[in-house]
């Protein structure tokens, strides 16, 4: 009971020192559970993928157009993407806004290329007869696929946002969770791609 | 040009019905109406400062109310077109086409634009008093979530006159939804509608969630929450969970219209079994979604007029949390006649009994809390005490229908009809209203009137038995649902009039509700509540004045115990409260943001494109929301601090002085 009344004073105590870290914190938990929905919301599109895996309605196979040199070099991207977010967290976490920056910015970058990849992989397969309107296995593979890759697209562009913040604003609380936030949701795609990749690429076409 | 302009106009606005050249004129003389009263009155700056722009969850709640009132008035409208259609056989009152029109626009807009918003009105006002709280957590998203929400149902609403309504049904199945059997923009309309509200009320769970987890006052632990906070909790782990199925759901199948593609198409691979069991992953949590809410309103409304602690409050939190879980594991019940195995058959049948024990156990709850209570008859009581013996009707037919041998029977009948009704009015809108009734004071300071509210309350009643009693024998006859008309030889003639009359007697119900609220908003100053408690509450939302102040809650109360107004009030009464000194701090509040309703209205322009299928406007639509998104994040200053005066002064003003 002393105890639970000496916790309640601390956590009043808190408030007001710390007002808005706690806002900020919620915010990160905010987005956890948003992360949550968005796991199901790959789920429901792998669950869809694994329902239309050999519909191919007499058209072509994955196995017969999909090259992979494209897809490794887009997963090894996307992967030190993921790597060097974490370089940009421990950047800001030492108080270094210029690393922070930096490191944004090679992760947009290499962002950008894995987005680049997907599209002219994309163009290639649509060249080679297999569009979305193709057969159940295309439309689940471009929707599955595609759903991924809008995902890394809107990153790119959050992260665009906050390099122009982040010179001007410093590293505060506030720019603190955007970043903190931003690196959760590109390591979260990063696992979504290991999935995918083990799922589409490596059952689908190996 | 003017030939093409016309034929244009010809497919763009639905001809040919006088009931929609009625509805037509209308809609131009309400919006005539309400531009002129609004230029006339100079409101329009009141509009955009007070409404639009706010972020204050009792405003969002009295919004979402305002729009949840008008579409139960829509959708009651098309309930009573469909009953009249069925009075007697062989009418021709509506043609089969429009009568398809009908039970679509009916069961969406009851279920997605009535009761979630109702839902989500009931949230917004309740859950950040009862947990002394000054907002929810994300005050902008809630905004946000509501304008999705609003934006969402006017786009699906304005099929009607524009496009022409969706008339595959409230869940569309494939592959009649689909292009070659669905023309035009109907189905297209339904999609978006809910696409945009749809992704609005994720938000919401999100909002609630991190809200009640995070932001209860000091001494609130877990086991102290007032009943209902439990049930929005378990509501929004269900949200979060069921509707990004949705989401994607609704998506494939624009994606087979829009692109061509094929989920799920009769050919070309496609799977139409695969959209049902996918949107009732999402379809049967809903039901829950919006239930158990309403189970939370009723444990509370039952221990303030028993004037009784809830009996059983530990099992209730056990009750209503297990049914968050099992509610995912019991989709497979709407589709026993598909033909899925005996296996699959079994496990969901199972499931779907397993829920009616916790069920079993708060009707119990909820009875013994009334054992040698002293039961007031107020009117979220006498709504309370209604919904018992129709919830119980409604769930035994339910176990019924669970049993899949049985249900073969059952499926797609009256009988089903007759279930989903008895749950769905017995206990989902009863409880609303209950809430509404009970929690009315507290956001607008006045009662609503208490006599014409019970006339209303005996019409909803009586009309409701009247209404669904005869359809659970019309199922055992044979009648099965979305019939739009039958012969004179069936025998169904007599229960089917009966039915209607039911209908007829609910919607003079509805009327007596709206007379009662347009009632007292004129005679306010007669039911007006002085005190802030006027029910004798038991929680903190009852420990503040009426209207709620904008920051809720000048002092943020340190809690002791789950019904801890009443042990405050208690303490008082035999002088063992100890006050403790007040020290008034400048309150922090979020700033209001037109940011929401603007993102919305892209939203809106975006949803309209993707109907039409003009890729431009989707486009334009869609850079709009995203520049919303990017303007928001440049935004660092979005709060500001009430100052101490200001606060005394307010308080002061309700007669509390600090």
């Amino acid at each position: 009971m002393q105890q639970a009344a000496k916790h309640l004073e601390h956590g009043h105590a808190h408030d007001h020192g710390h007002g808005h870290h706690d806002l900020e914190q919620l915010k990160v938990l905010g987005f956890w559970i948003f992360l949550v929905t968005d796991c199901i919301m790959f789920g429901t599109l792998f669950a869809t993928y694994a329902v239309m895996m050999h519909s191919y309605a007499g058209g072509p196979t994955p196995k017969e157009l999909i090259e992979m040199p494209g897809i490794i070099a887009s997963t090894f991207i996307l992967l030190t993407s993921s790597f060097t977010s974490g370089l940009a967290v421990l950047a800001m976490n030492k108080g270094k806004l210029k690393a922070l920056i930096g490191w944004l910015v090679i992760t947009a970058l290499l962002g950008l290329s894995f987005v680049l990849l997907e599209i002219s992989e994309f163009t290639h397969l649509v060249h080679e007869g297999a569009t979305i309107a193709t057969s159940g296995y295309w439309s689940a593979f471009y929707t599955l696929v595609g759903t991924h890759g809008l995902h890394v697209s809107i990153g790119f562009f959050w992260m665009l946002a906050l390099i122009i913040q982040l010179p001007r604003q410093g590293i505060t609380p506030v720019t603190n969770r955007k970043v903190t936030t931003l690196s959760l949701y590109w390591h979260f795609l990063d696992v979504v791609w290991i999935f995918l990749f083990t799922v589409v690429y490596l059952m689908g076409v190996m | 040009m003017w030939e093409s302009l016309k034929e244009f106009a010809s497919t763009f606005f639905v001809t040919g019905d006088p009931l929609i050249y009625g509805s037509d004129v209308a809609i131009v003389l309400t919006l005539a109406a309400i531009v002129f009263v609004l230029t006339k009155y100079k409101k329009w700056g009141w509009l955009w400062r007070e409404w639009l722009t706010t972020v204050d969850h009792k405003k969002i709640g009295i919004m979402y109310l305002i729009s949840a009132l008008l579409m139960l008035f829509r959708g009651g409208v098309d309930a009573l077109l469909m009953r009249a259609q069925l009075a007697f056989p062989n009418l021709e009152f509506l043609d089969s086409n429009h009568y398809n029109e009908i039970f679509t626009t009916h069961g969406t807009i009851m279920i997605l634009f009535m009761a979630m918003p109702l839902l989500f009105a009931l949230f917004n006002w309740v859950v950040p008093l009862q947990i002394g709280a000054r907002d929810v957590a994300f005050p902008f998203l809630n905004a946000v979530s509501f304008w999705l929400f609003f934006f969402g149902a006017l786009l699906f609403n304005i099929s009607f006159v524009i496009g022409g309504s969706p008339d595959a049904g409230w869940l569309s199945y494939p592959p009649l939804s689909e292009e070659p059997f669905s023309m035009g923009p109907g189905q297209n309309f339904w999609i978006w509608g809910i696409q945009i509200s749809g992704i609005g009320s994720l938000m919401t769970g999100i909002n609630f969630i991190v809200t009640i987890l995070k932001m209860r006052a000091p001494g609130m632990t877990l086991m102290k929450m007032p009943m209902f906070t439990w049930s929005v909790l378990s509501s929004c782990i269900m949200i979060i969970i069921a509707f990004p199925v949705l989401t994607v759901t609704i998506a494939l199948l624009y994606l087979d219209r829009f692109l061509g593609a094929h989920f799920f198409t009769l050919d070309g691979g496609g799977n139409p079994m695969m959209y049902i069991n996918l949107i009732w992953m999402w379809g049967h949590p809903e039901v829950y979604i919006v239930v158990v809410p309403a189970f939370g309103i009723y444990s509370d409304v039952v221990a303030t007029f028993s004037r009784k602690k809830l009996f059983g409050y530990a099992s209730m939190v056990a009750a209503v949390m297990s049914i968050a879980i099992v509610s995912y594991f019991t989709w497979g019940h709407h589709f026993f006649t598909m033909g899925t195995g005996a296996g699959v058959i079994a496990f969901f049948a199972v499931a779907t009994m397993l829920i009616a024990i916790p069920t079993g156990v708060k009707v119990f709850n909820w009875m013994f809390t009334m054992f040698r209570g002293r039961i007031s008859f107020k009117l979220p009581m006498l709504w309370t005490i209604a919904f018992i013996p129709c919830f119980v009707i409604g769930g035994a037919t339910g176990v019924m229908l669970s049993m899949a041998p049985a249900d073969y029977q059952y499926h797609n009948s009256y009988f089903l009809i007759g279930h989903f009704h008895q749950t769905l009015i017995g206990g989902v809108v009863f409880g609303y209203l209950a809430g509404m009734y009970y929690w009315w004071p507290k956001l607008f300071g006045f009662k609503l009137n208490e006599k014409l509210g019970q006339w209303a309350f005996w019409f909803w009643n009586i009309g409701f038995y009247v209404c669904f009693m005869p359809q659970y024998a019309l199922g055992f006859m044979g009648m099965t649902r979305r019939y739009y008309t039958y012969g004179w030889d069936y025998g169904w003639e007599t229960l089917n009039l009966v039915s209607t009359i039911g209908a007829f007697l609910m919607g003079i119900g509805f009327l007596f509700q709206v007379w009662q609220i347009l009632y007292s908003i004129k005679n306010m100053e007669k039911e007006k509540d002085t005190t802030g408690d006027p029910w004798d509450g038991r929680t903190l939302e009852w420990s503040i004045p009426s209207p709620a102040p904008f920051y809720n809650f000048a002092v943020i109360p340190k809690v002791k115990d789950v019904d801890d107004w009443w042990r405050i009030k208690q303490e008082k009464a035999n002088g063992t409260y100890k006050e403790e000194p007040v020290v008034l701090e400048p309150i922090h509040m979020p700033k209001n943001s037109g940011i929401p309703f603007v993102m919305a209205v892209f939203w809106f322009i975006a949803g309209f494109g993707f109907v039409w299928e003009w890729s431009w406007m989707a486009i334009i639509g869609m850079i709009g929301v995203f520049a919303c998104m990017w303007a928001r994040s440049f935004v660092y200053n979005d709060e500001y601090y009430v100052s101490v005066d200001e606060v005394r002064r307010i308080e002061a003003s309700y007669g509390r002085v600090y």
